[in-house]
């Protein structure tokens, strides 16, 4: 009888195991950490990028509207991609644009900005990329909806149509 | 018995022999124990990417700031999640990892001293 | 094109000989004097026309083929003709094709080879072996078609990664499956014997031969992945305990086991049943590792498309291989009672004993660190990773009294050994297992356990260079094995305790000074290659001895893929390695160097292959015991 107990446990261990990977397979692969949603935004000192001047980052926050905040900067090719639909964004009142210029130099930068407009209200400057990862950044680009001082989403990779429809929908 | 005791007294006298942590050798540490999150199987330390880069500076700034290796760590739990962490942390997630090992250890250890009979000379 | 058509039905005629196979075997299985020949062809052809279609892809690549769709995925018309072919089975598709390969080689030969042994023996291991073969070619055919077309015909290919293309990577499929897929012949002969009840002494001594190739090859095979790692990924490191190296370690830690314990079946009829389990486990690992990295559950380094269609018929796969195994092993084997019972507890089957009880251990720590974080995944959402900290402090400590008992173990007589001097050896054992366990848990004191460790395997050292010199010659294979092991650790010890590294941001023209090393970095060089373009460095380190060593290091930008690799240059003397790599920096005009200095590299490699050289004196010893 203890063989035979023993091999229904087995079996039934062996079951519950290719369930287990049956279901692995299905889950998405790309370790993208849990979107903390409606998350208190970091709070830093940053160096503006025109200014230099050194600002808290709740005077950047500080008005009752929308805010996209882009991380970008003039080597990232996909950034190209989505800047003209930056561009489109300002035009919509209820959302400011403001950009984190990505381990970059000013000269680099400042041509890309010539060369494709400039849709940042502020921009802050991060050399080190230091402050990219205060917002739990991996690198160029992406973006955070924010209201409130909350994260409201977080977008990784180039902005594309469905995204800018989906960011309009919501700032209405 | 000798050797029992030899045992004994290098034990005790490696045991006051601590090394100091300077910071260059903590920020190895720590950077070797940070998963580089865009790279495929490489921590911060190995890996050249833009991002492990800016996490090695702000590590050495942390250090500069004088936070410890836990609280370091904790900062970056905060911001990307546990799987930027090496070395799993004993907590409810991982009491299965750590345990389970040992457990067959002892339960091999367990099938086998029950199937001998230990003949005294 | 032709010859992609030539491979595909090459398959299908494999695919058809397997089904005939099975048919007659089962069909003759109680008139088994006719079968012979006719069994034996069909395995031939099947092996042939496997043959065939290997060839026709690698022929596919050699000529640049682009209508294949494979050869379109993973080739350029620039690649050197060394790494065209060595393309073959560097992708997904290919590699399966190497698996066929392997899989009808070994049947083939082992039919050749067991003239002497029962013919339904024979026959039953072909069966299962069949199963296996015709699942791949099912396989193979339905998701993963080598000869897929493309229409119309592209110009040019997508190119191989650059960083694949290494001699060392070159060849390390193909030694590699020949361990890991030859170990299914030890699978479907363990299912063989066990449903005819011959698991016994004679049947362990024929299937060592077997289990001694599959280990020597596997040994090999992750060594080359090692050294490829070393030399072409830069940063210096031989073993990350990544999936996929953990996929391969896992069947070679299970057939190390099996090999010590076929030892033990050989003299004596106890562990019959371990022997099975470990002969199913050893080649379920295999398949459990091959789903593992090619169905994309797990996130590793490993270059093969992930595609959870594919992963899903490995995984029924598996778990069909698995259940029929238990079925059989539940339903056939005789346990006889009376076996361990009759040991002595000091004897070398206890050693062995031992040996597979730490093994098993060690093969645990591995499986469960690779797979938790997947169950965590899928039962709670919670994402984890599991890396080199992990790995380290499980096995460490359960090293020093492994590796004493290394030292021990082969002293012990079969049967029974006396207590006479022995005793100072068990006390050390006691104390060393203490020892660790106190240190790892209060202290960390890792200057402590590092003499620990070094003791231990500089004890085993000793005593098989001992034993060596004595000229204890009956059992001169196992002497270097545990002599390579011993070296082994201690090399990774001392490479671990005392190597050196210096990173730095230099620009051309600027010098690095530290306590004894200066680093100059002299002039920048560019060169365009047939693939690539090239910028290389001139760096001149200069030592406290006023040495003066002149490194290249080198980044290459290739056009297709586009990407950029860092090649190391390193100079290996028997001593130790210097390593040198650059690395460009986003928007600067300096570069990242770094330089490491490595003691005992070239030992590491060098003890790995001592340890398989000692496996092939075995194989050969056996072979002239005929």
């Amino acid at each position: 009888m203890k063989n035979k107990f023993f091999s229904i446990f087995i079996i039934f261990a062996f079951i519950s195991v290719f369930i287990i990977f049956y279901k692995g397979l299905q889950d998405t692969n790309l370790y993208t950490p849990e979107t903390k949603i409606n998350n208190e935004i970091p709070s830093f000192s940053a160096e503006l990028f025109y200014s230099n001047k050194i600002v808290n980052s709740s005077e950047i926050f500080e008005l009752n509207k929308f805010y996209l905040l882009n991380i970008w900067s003039s080597w990232c090719i996909p950034c190209r991609q989505e800047h003209s639909l930056l561009m489109d964004l300002t035009k919509n009142k209820n959302i400011e644009v403001i950009g984190i210029n990505y381990k970059d130099t000013k000269i680099n930068a400042k041509n890309f900005l010539n060369e494709f407009g400039n849709p940042y209200e502020k921009i802050i400057f991060d050399k080190d990329g230091t402050k990219a990862i205060e917002w739990g950044a991996f690198g160029v680009p992406e973006s955070f909806l924010i209201y409130n001082n909350k994260i409201k989403k977080k977008y990784i990779g180039p902005l594309n149509n469905k995204i800018i429809k989906e960011i309009r929908f919501t700032v209405k | 018995m000798k050797i029992l005791k030899l045992f004994f007294i290098i034990f005790f006298i490696f045991s006051f022999n601590h090394l100091k942590a300077n910071n260059e050798i903590m920020k190895s540490k720590i950077t070797k124990n940070l998963r580089c999150l865009i790279c495929q199987g490489q921590s911060v330390y190995d890996s050249d990417s833009e991002f492990a880069n800016s996490l090695k500076v702000l590590v050495d700034k942390k250090l500069n700031e004088g936070l410890s290796e836990k609280q370091i760590y904790s900062y970056f739990k905060d911001k990307y999640g546990e799987w930027i962490l090496y070395d799993p942390e004993l907590n409810k997630n991982t009491y299965i990892l750590w345990l389970l090992p040992i457990l067959i250890f002892l339960i091999g250890g367990a099938i086998i001293s029950k199937s001998f009979i230990i003949k005294k000379k | 094109m032709l010859y992609s058509v030539i491979g595909y039905y090459s398959l299908i005629l494999g695919l058809c000989f397997g089904l005939i196979l099975i048919y007659f075997s089962v069909k003759n299985f109680q008139n088994y004097q006719l079968l012979d020949n006719k069994i034996l062809s069909f395995t031939f052809l099947q092996f042939f026309f496997v043959v065939i279609s290997f060839l026709c892809l690698v022929l596919s690549f050699v000529l640049s083929d682009f209508s294949n769709e494979t050869v379109f995925n993973n080739s350029h018309t620039t690649k050197p003709l060394f790494y065209k072919i060595a393309g073959t089975w560097g992708n997904h598709e290919g590699s399966l094709l190497l698996w066929l390969f392997v899989l009808t080689l070994f049947i083939l030969i082992f039919l050749l080879r067991s003239k002497k042994q029962p013919i339904k023996y024979k026959i039953l291991t072909l069966v299962f072996q069949q199963i296996i073969i015709i699942g791949f070619f099912v396989f193979l055919i339905k998701t993963s078609n080598p000869f897929n077309f493309l229409y119309p015909t592209p110009e040019e290919g997508l190119g191989l990664n650059p960083i694949l293309q290494d001699p060392a990577l070159a060849i390390h499929p193909p030694i590699l499956y020949l361990g890991y897929v030859g170990s299914s012949i030890i699978f479907s002969s363990a299912l063989a014997a066990t449903s005819l009840n011959i698991v016994s002494k004679s049947w362990a001594s024929h299937i060592k031969k077997w289990v001694l190739i599959s280990w020597i090859f596997l040994t090999l095979g992750i060594l080359l992945g090692s050294i490829w790692a070393y030399y072409e990924l830069g940063w210096g490191g031989f073993w990350f305990w990544d999936p996929v190296e953990n996929v391969s370690l896992m069947p070679w830690l299970a057939l190390t086991a099996l090999l010590h314990s076929i030892l033990v079946l050989e003299k004596k009829l106890i562990l019959t049943s371990w022997v099975i389990i470990l002969s199913i486990a050893t080649f379920t690992l295999s398949m459990c590792g091959t789903f593992l990295v090619r169905s994309g559950i797990l996130n590793s380094v490993h270059t093969f498309a992930n595609d959870p269609e594919r992963g899903l018929f490995i995984l029924i796969f598996l778990f069909c291989l698995i259940f029929l195994s238990l079925l059989i092993f539940f339903f056939f084997h005789k346990n006889n009672k009376n076996n361990l019972t009759s040991l002595f507890w000091l004897s070398k089957e206890t050693s062995i004993i031992v040996n597979n009880w730490f093994m098993m251990y060690f093969l645990s720590v591995v499986l469960i660190g690779t797979v938790y974080p997947i169950f965590l995944d899928v039962l709670s959402s919670q994402k984890i990773s599991v890396g080199p900290p992990f790995y380290h402090k499980l096995i460490i400590p359960f090293l020093i009294p492994f590796l004493l008992m290394m030292a021990v173990g082969p002293k012990l007589k079969w049967i029974k050994s006396n207590l006479k001097d022995k005793l100072y050896l068990i006390i050390l054992l006691v104390i060393s297992i203490l020892l660790s366990f106190l240190i790892v848990k209060n202290f960390d004191a890792k200057f402590l356990l590092n003499t620990i460790l070094i003791s231990s395997s500089l004890y085993l050292f000793f005593i098989t260079l001992r034993d060596f010199f004595i000229k204890k010659h009956n059992n001169i294979s196992q002497n270097i094995a545990h002599f390579g092991f011993s070296l082994l650790i201690l090399s990774i010890l001392f490479n671990n305790l005392f190597s050196t590294e210096i990173i730095t941001n230099l620009k051309v023209g600027e010098t690095f000074q530290s306590e004894n090393t200066k680093i100059v970095f002299e002039s920048i060089n560019q060169e365009k290659e047939k693939n690539y373009q090239s910028i290389i460095g001139n760096f001149s380190i200069h030592n406290s001895k006023g040495k003066i060593e002149n490194m290249l290091p080198e980044l290459r930008i290739y056009n297709q893929p586009n990407i950029v690799t860092s090649e190391a240059d390193i100079k290996t003397t028997l001593m130790s390695d210097k390593f040198i790599v650059i690395n460009l920096v986003q928007n600067q005009d300096y570069f990242n160097i770094r330089y490491q200095v490595k003691p005992f590299m070239i030992w590491i490699w060098l003890s790995v292959v001592l340890i398989s050289f000692a496996g092939l004196m075995s194989f050969i010893k056996k072979e002239n015991e005929k």
